[in-house]
């Protein structure tokens, strides 16, 4: 595929998470697909999982509530405070969960260059610790699946092994 | 960095043993009591035992304090660093955006096919 690998994810610091990621399409159309209902609904959230609740007022000072719901029905409610909204270029908002405590800020970028498009999404959380427990907890949601080929994989190399 | 963790040391080397991989696989299921766990190894419980206490040791797995049961449950959080929580939060995240990647091309298409006059007047 061809954009295998092309997103960048680091820890700037112990209680960040940054993400660069480019896109073939101009800046307005990206920050549209960052802002708008029925576009987010198009690809937002882990997969399998659809946004079956998105809705706010995306503007500076406004907010917005999206309900992620995996595949069994479980669904994961986020809301977020926009503090800063400059189509097409800055994005900034705190977004928190319904399931656990701790809140990011989250600026997001939009750096146009010859019709491709650098998103920069940099999130700050409280503490190291709030970092972990959110990442933590989205994989929990998330992982139930990979928990499960995990399983696959150490039972056949138990047995492969015991086998021997 | 987790990549240092001295908690991931412990656990690879305590995910050497085919049995504590095996217990680990069980454990990915749900919990279990020593005595549960003992069953399919057909090993003693105080062998089962001795093993569990190298993953608990290695983070791995945790066992509740509460009376006689003590049933074994597997702790994500290691697992997941020893799995790269980063290269698991990418995936989700690239797997998002090639999505995304695909909406992005649709709307291109719509574009050009509504080409000039169609531009969605900004309201000012």
């Amino acid at each position: 595929m061809r954009n295998t690998g092309t997103l960048k994810v680091t820890t700037p610091s112990d209680r960040e998470i940054r993400m660069v990621r480019v896109f073939d399409a101009p800046r307005s159309m990206v920050f549209d697909a960052f802002t708008k209902c029925e576009l987010l609904k198009r690809w937002f959230g882990p997969q399998g999982f659809s946004l079956s609740v998105c809705e706010g007022e995306f503007k500076a000072g406004g907010w917005w509530r999206f309900v992620v719901r995996s595949p069994d029905g479980a669904e994961m409610g986020m809301n977020g405070q926009i503090r800063e909204m400059s189509r097409p270029e800055r994005l900034v908002h705190v977004e928190s969960f319904d399931d656990y405590p701790g809140e990011a800020l989250v600026t997001t970028t939009f750096v146009e260059d010859r019709g491709k498009t650098t998103v920069t999404i940099n999130l700050v959380y409280e503490s190291k610790d709030v970092r972990d427990a959110v990442v933590r907890s989205g994989m929990e949601h998330g992982a139930a699946e990979s928990y499960d080929r995990l399983a696959e994989f150490l039972t056949s190399s138990a047995q492969a092994t015991a086998g021997a | 960095m987790l990549i240092t963790s001295p908690h991931l040391d412990a656990a690879f080397a305590a995910l050497a043993d085919p049995t504590r991989r095996a217990i680990v696989a069980r454990l990915a299921l749900g919990e279990a009591t020593v005595m549960e766990l003992a069953q399919p190894f057909d090993m003693s419980q105080p062998a089962i035992s001795k093993h569990l206490k190298v993953l608990e040791i290695a983070g791995l797995i945790s066992r509740s304090r509460d009376a006689q049961r003590r049933p074994c449950r597997l702790e994500p959080q290691v697992l997941a660093d020893a799995s790269g929580w980063l290269d698991h939060y990418r995936d989700v995240w690239e797997r998002n955006f090639r999505r995304l990647d695909t909406l992005l091309d649709e709307m291109k298409r719509q574009e050009k096919k509504s080409s000039v006059p169609r531009r969605r007047a900004k309201k000012k």
